[in-house]
């Protein structure tokens, strides 16, 4: 098994994601899935939603410029005098968020904020050395433009890249079982968190679509709702994140014959933007949540869980497989097991089934 | 429980630890009656394998008394006397299902370190760093045993622990390195390293038809004993092992070679300074004087058997040699759920008796001790023998020594 990772874009030009998306074969023709329901790539909603609630200061604060000037100097300790500039600065805002509204993508009206964001820090410090000036007014203004400066940034840079950023992981493993067993076993969405380390729980809503819980790092809870998109049974699954998830993702799976009978391999395709965007990515790696990684270790445990019954473990990786999370290869105790990070119990699926996996 | 725990290099210490317990439910406990110190675990032992960690429970070669078993294992019950092969294997995967245990892809949880070393990943292995999965291992009073309904094999009462014992790794290994060299009526085999495993290679290769084996080392007392295995012998520190061997065979070569030796192998002069040296440097891994030494001397068109434990990376490889003379390799670490049933069948069949190669018994508690004789070779000692519940013997034992089978 092995796994690439790309950090980039997923657009129309992402070939292979865009592959499984438009799927096609001689046996999906007129199968259950609606082909022009598929979009390739992710709505990038929440980059899109901070650049409306931006939009909004951008007017809010703009139309508060134009009319009341004496107000907003006062707040800002700076000098009454300079109520034209501000005026100014105030249309300056307001089309900001024009442009912000206008735009089906609205980097360029972001970006404009940026600029003006500079423009304003720059016109604070020159008002801070003013002898006239109320510098603990100064400064708390400073530090308010500050924030939101870094709002701007962020944004604009989610738009920029951050439109097509997200994380990109493929993985493959082979199951030695027939492909119809194995679609049918991840068919079955519920069954997901007994290998996927991740994800708490998915519950089928029916319809084609599923409500799905995960730990993301740090012990953070996410939530969202997936649909289908394309579904041809013993073939392909794709899903992908419904607008206003916690973090918007798609994902597809295949699952091919391999030659000689021996087995399904199976080639996962997922993208998530994740929480945070790409620093949240950056820092999630740190603390070893490596996209690719879980991927891999996932799959790994998906073909335990189908060709063993359940997920294998041993002394050493009770509490994970990552690097860090080793343990010493010695029996845990009570108190440890209790931490386990996923036990077999959880896992298994071979309570039922006597006589599925020939005894010796 | 007790258990023979590493905590660096050239550090083992018998500690207290918890008592282990199912976890899977293919897992059975098995209480230890003998288990014993392995070759691959001095490589442990002078960290030359990668992945260990402090704490870490060594012993990869053991049997006892099954004292628990999981729902789903239905061919073992409480009270059964087994022998657990060292690989862990789940005997439904592909290669399980080709019967080659040692790569089964479900028993290693750690496999991603595995691949960042080889490629692709091994199977697990009790007791053996956490690159083949980080399972605790056999020097210890009691063991978890995965995949219970796959690997251990029931073995009569009438035959003692240490004539069964090496059915979970040297015999099997030995037998396999022999098995290798598809031997036919006639051959001549050399085998490089005279410890526990090349006693058990010579040993096969005459069961398997082999005309004559000549055995290779420097130590008199391994020699000695590969000599009342019906070996030739070649002291590699008296005589040129090249010249000898071409002198033995007519100037044609081993039809076969073994290599019984591995990473750590030893060499007189200017070679093994250079592969120490750069060993030392991490510029390689592992010492591949034997295997270099093996191919040199392989009939053209005949075979080299690699049993011998490598870990990474090894230089000055003879490949011209190889190709040129159409020598075929091949290794592995042993496929023993394959070996154990045939094995044990000859040895009730009074083929082959393995207790032979035990030379020093002794308490678990003594295991550092244990580790120091065998990693020094002093006192004659070729192979150690643990004994969790061995009563009153302060030190150790001599086979010499009055003793007694524990069942």
């Amino acid at each position: 098994m092995s796994t690439n990772q790309r950090t980039g874009t997923f657009d129309r030009s992402d070939a292979s994601l865009t592959d499984d998306f438009e799927y096609r074969s001689s046996r999906a023709e007129g199968a259950n899935y609606a082909l022009e329901r598929a979009r390739p790539g992710l709505p990038s909603t929440s980059a899109k939603r901070l650049a409306k609630g931006l939009g909004w200061f951008s007017i809010g604060l703009g139309l508060a410029e134009l009319l009341a000037p004496r107000a907003i100097a006062n707040i800002s300790g700076v000098s009454n005098k300079h109520t034209g500039l501000i005026r100014l600065y105030g249309l300056r805002e307001i089309s900001s968020g024009i442009t912000i509204f206008a735009q089906q993508k609205p980097t360029e009206g972001v970006w404009s904020r940026v600029v003006g964001d500079a423009i304003d820090l720059a016109s604070l410090g020159v008002a801070a050395s003013n002898p006239g000036a109320k510098r603990g007014r100064v400064a708390f203004a400073t530090a308010n433009v500050l924030a939101v400066t870094a709002l701007d940034v962020i944004c604009a840079m989610q738009l920029t890249k951050g439109a097509n950023q997200g994380i990109h992981a493929t993985g493959q493993c082979v199951v030695n079982l027939p492909h119809e067993e194995v679609y049918s076993f991840w068919r079955n969405f519920e069954n997901l968190p007994r290998f996927m380390r991740h994800l708490e729980s998915v519950n089928d809503l029916g319809d084609g679509r599923s409500h799905w819980k995960v730990r993301g790092p740090a012990g953070m809870e996410v939530e969202w709702d997936a649909t289908i998109i394309a579904d041809v049974p013993g073939e392909v699954i794709t899903w992908r994140s419904l607008e206003n998830s916690d973090v918007d993702n798609a994902g597809a799976v295949r699952f091919e014959r391999a030659p000689g009978g021996r087995g399904t391999i199976v080639k996962v395709n997922f993208q998530y933007n994740p929480i945070g965007g790409v620093l949240g990515a950056a820092v999630a790696k740190l603390f070893g949540e490596e996209p690719n990684q879980q991927l891999d270790d996932d799959l790994r445990r998906f073909k335990q869980v189908l060709e063993v019954g359940e997920v294998v473990v041993s002394d050493a990786t009770l509490l994970g497989t990552g690097y860090m999370e080793q343990r010493p290869a010695q029996p845990p105790s009570a108190g440890e097991l209790e931490d386990a990070d996923m036990l077999p119990s959880q896992t298994a699926t071979n309570y039922d089934s006597e006589g599925r996996y020939p005894q010796r | 429980m007790r258990a023979n725990c590493w905590y660096g290099k050239t550090m083992v210490s018998v500690e207290e630890v918890p008592d282990p317990q199912i976890l899977n439910q293919r897992d059975a406990i098995v209480k230890i009656s003998s288990t014993a110190i392995f070759g691959s675990d001095l490589h442990l032992y002078n960290s030359f394998i990668p992945t260990m960690q402090r704490g870490d429970i060594l012993g990869h070669e053991f049997m006892g008394e099954v004292v628990e078993v999981g729902r789903e294992v239905r061919n073992l019950k409480v009270g059964d006397r087994v022998v657990v092969p060292f690989p862990i294997a789940c005997g439904n995967c592909f290669f399980c299902k080709e019967q080659m245990f040692s790569l089964c892809e479900n028993s290693n949880p750690n496999a991603w370190m595995a691949e960042k070393m080889f490629g692709h990943a091994p199977a697990g292995i009790f007791g053996y760093s956490h690159l083949t999965g980080g399972y605790a291992g056999g020097q210890a009073e009691y063991a978890r045993v995965p995949f219970a309904d796959v690997g251990p094999i029931k073995v009569p009462d009438h035959l003692s622990d240490e004539q069964v014992l090496f059915l979970s790794d040297i015999f099997p290994t030995g037998y396999m390195g022999a098995e290798m060299c598809d031997i036919t009526p006639g051959d001549t085999i050399a085998i490089w390293g005279c410890g526990p495993v090349g006693q058990f290679s010579i040993r096969s290769a005459f069961l398997l038809g082999a005309e004559r084996v000549i055995a290779i080392d420097q130590v008199p007392e391994r020699l000695q004993m590969a000599e009342q295995g019906g070996a030739e012998t070649i002291n590699y520190e008296e005589q040129n092992v090249y010249e000898a061997l071409m002198e033995m065979t007519g100037g044609r070569g081993p039809d076969a070679c073994i290599d019984d030796v591995g990473m750590e192998a030893h060499a007189p002069g200017i070679i093994f300074a250079y592969d120490r040296v750069k060993q030392a440097l991490m510029m390689e891994t592992d010492r591949p004087h034997a295997l270099r030494e093996a191919i040199m001397c392989c009939r053209n068109g005949g075979i080299i058997s690699v049993i011998g434990v490598y870990g990474g990376f090894i230089d000055k490889f003879p490949m011209g040699s190889v190709m040129n003379r159409s020598l075929t390799i091949k290794t592995g670490q042993a496929h023993v759920q394959r070996y154990m049933r045939p094995l044990l069948a000859m040895i009730e069949n009074g083929d082959i008796d393995p207790s032979f190669v035990v030379t020093h018994r002794m308490s678990l508690e003594d295991a550092p001790l244990g580790y120091d004789i065998f990693k020094n070779k002093k006192d004659n000692c070729i192979k150690v023998v643990l004994k969790p519940d061995w009563d009153g013997h302060n030190g150790h034992s001599t086979r010499d020594d009055s003793y007694t089978v524990v069942h």
